[in-house]
């Protein structure tokens, strides 16, 4: 073999062998790819560090919130109400979050997409496993946040219902569905436009806008409230979010959670096209 | 004068590539005024439900926001291009080019690379301060205005020192892309009115990160609610963040190690 890959094509693709032969391989790779990347998550301790204070921007709601809930309830929310609402938007955002675009714009610019595509795993599995394996380091952030939440609103500002606890936890898998669907899209748009991570911005000014990450989709002018409920953000952060702090019954979580993993199917479906026919645009140079 | 020379040479340049690529530049105007939408929504959405927030109305705080949107197409524009390129400099070991060259090396990285198109985000944000006046029935004096243009070039500068700290700690520490978006997280702060924030807050926000110091103070020049100790305290504080943020760059420079062969 040469050591100059050029022109990556797509027949040289894992995708090319047969469907249940590359499933197996596939299903027998994921657990050392998850150790792989969990050795790497846990190898940059910075980063990690840099992550947990960057997520404090629902803590700077929060007091935002707090100084208006002091004179007298916002909406429905009081101070403590608030406390409820933004931890578990934190424990949300921490445990669903994915950025893969970023890493996917940066190696189709350097061609290093190439060695990926010469691997005999699916790129987007390898992404994936990379993607899901910070979660346990994302987990002991969110597990004392947890702990604080139970213990200042003692179990009032959530949901008693053993039903809607359990939804909250597909939800979550629902939500990281969804999450990194759209950020490998939009990496994958990267083999397409110049521009996709200005894209990816775009997508992530919205999300934090309608997704009710800044605030309550519940205390928007209700137009705007009614828009953001039928748009795929709400169902990342304030269906998950409603559901824990009760602010959803039974039925509308049930609801919820069936429009999720539609949004969520609708987006791999996207992502699967959009991936099968730009890997043909994308040429390799380097050695 | 010869760096005057050379400041003059690397804008063109930035001005230079980005018109180069249409499709990037009408993305570009699109994205800054998107950012002026989505720095203006939560503002008009919290203060639908109250009239009065830890004592500022919506046209007070209005001006926090515009000052907010100001800065954040300095960071956007001329701070934060040219830290990433450190950045990515410092990962690929290709700093060296820039220590060679006959010039201050943070002189050189810091001028780097502009984003034209922050100037729409920076204009826009003039046009919102002129709304809050405007509904305020408000007329600044000179002065007034004086000390906000003055506090306003302090904050640019403290904005710009952050940069370099944080800039800094990226020859520490190598794995460092999220570090922008920290930084990012951290500002967003600085969009709402400084009395929203108590306790651990306010300390972290005046002392620690001067969040107070570049919208709040501004804005309260303009109401005419600043007094003058306040304002020569935040300028002190600014020279001496800037001052620290050299010293820090220096010492950190010798931390290098060319990372290629």
């Amino acid at each position: 073999m040469s050591a100059t890959t050029p022109a990556t094509s797509a027949s040289a693709t894992p995708a090319s062998a047969t469907p249940a032969s590359a499933t197996r391989r596939l299903l027998r790779a994921y657990p050392t790819l998850l150790r792989v990347g969990l050795s790497s998550a846990v190898a940059y301790r910075a980063e990690f560090l840099v992550w947990m204070l960057a997520t404090t921007m629902p803590l700077v709601m929060l007091a935002v919130m707090s100084a208006m809930a002091r004179e007298a309830p916002v909406g429905h929310f009081d101070q403590k109400g608030f406390v409820a609402y933004y931890l578990v938007t934190l424990i949300v955002r921490q445990m669903t979050g994915a950025w893969v675009a970023w890493e996917m714009v940066q190696e189709i610019k350097e061609g290093t997409l190439g060695l990926r595509l010469l691997r005999p795993i699916h790129p987007l599995a390898s992404y994936s496993a990379e993607s899901l394996a910070a979660l346990p380091m994302r987990a002991i952030i969110a597990l004392p946040i947890t702990i604080v939440v139970l213990v200042l609103s003692s179990g009032k500002d959530l949901t008693q219902d053993p039903l809607n606890v359990l939804i909250f936890v597909v939800a979550l898998a629902g939500a990281w569905l969804l999450n990194f669907a759209v950020s490998a899209i939009i990496g994958t748009l990267g083999l397409y436009l110049e521009s996709s991570l200005q894209v990816w911005e775009l997508w992530m000014g919205c999300f934090m806008l309608l997704s009710g990450y800044l605030i309550p989709l519940s205390l928007f002018p209700s137009w705007l409230e009614r828009v953001a409920r039928l748009l795929p953000f709400a169902y990342l952060q304030a269906f998950p979010v409603e559901t824990l702090t009760g602010l959803r019954d039974r039925h509308a979580a049930l609801a919820g959670l069936g429009a999720q993993l539609a949004w969520a199917a609708a987006a791999w479906l996207v992502l699967a096209i959009l991936w099968k026919r730009g890997v043909k645009r994308f040429a390799a140079y380097g050695g | 004068m010869r760096y005057a020379r050379i400041f003059g040479v690397q804008l063109r340049a930035s001005v230079q590539v980005t018109m180069q690529y249409r499709a990037e530049f009408f993305v570009g105007l699109f994205m800054a005024a998107f950012y002026v939408f989505w720095n203006v929504v939560p503002m008009f959405v919290l203060w639908s439900q109250r009239s009065e927030i830890a004592g500022w109305s919506l046209e007070e705080a209005a001006l926090v926001t515009a000052w907010f949107t100001f800065l954040r197409a300095v960071l956007d524009g001329a701070v934060q291009p040219s830290l990433q390129a450190v950045i990515e400099h410092i990962r690929k070991g290709t700093l060296d080019f820039v220590l060679l060259k006959p010039a201050d090396a943070q002189f050189l990285v810091s001028t780097a690379k502009f984003e034209v198109f922050n100037f729409v985000d920076a204009a826009l944000a003039v046009g919102l301060a002129a709304w809050g006046l405007h509904r305020l029935h408000r007329v600044p004096t000179v002065g007034q205005v004086g000390i906000a243009l003055v506090l306003t070039v302090a904050a640019a500068a403290l904005l710009y020192a952050l940069a370099i700290l944080v800039i800094s700690a990226a020859f520490y520490v190598v794995r460092l892309d999220n570090l922008i978006y920290l930084f990012n997280s951290v500002f967003d702060a600085a969009r709402w009115p400084a009395s929203v924030f108590r306790g651990v807050w306010r300390i972290l926000f005046t002392f620690v990160v001067p969040l107070a110091l570049m919208t709040t103070y501004p804005a309260l020049a303009l109401l005419g609610r600043l007094d003058g100790a306040t304002a020569v305290r935040a300028l002190c504080g600014a020279v001496l963040f800037v001052l620290a943020a050299r010293l820090v760059w220096r010492r950190s420079i010798g931390h290098y190690r060319s990372a290629s062969s």
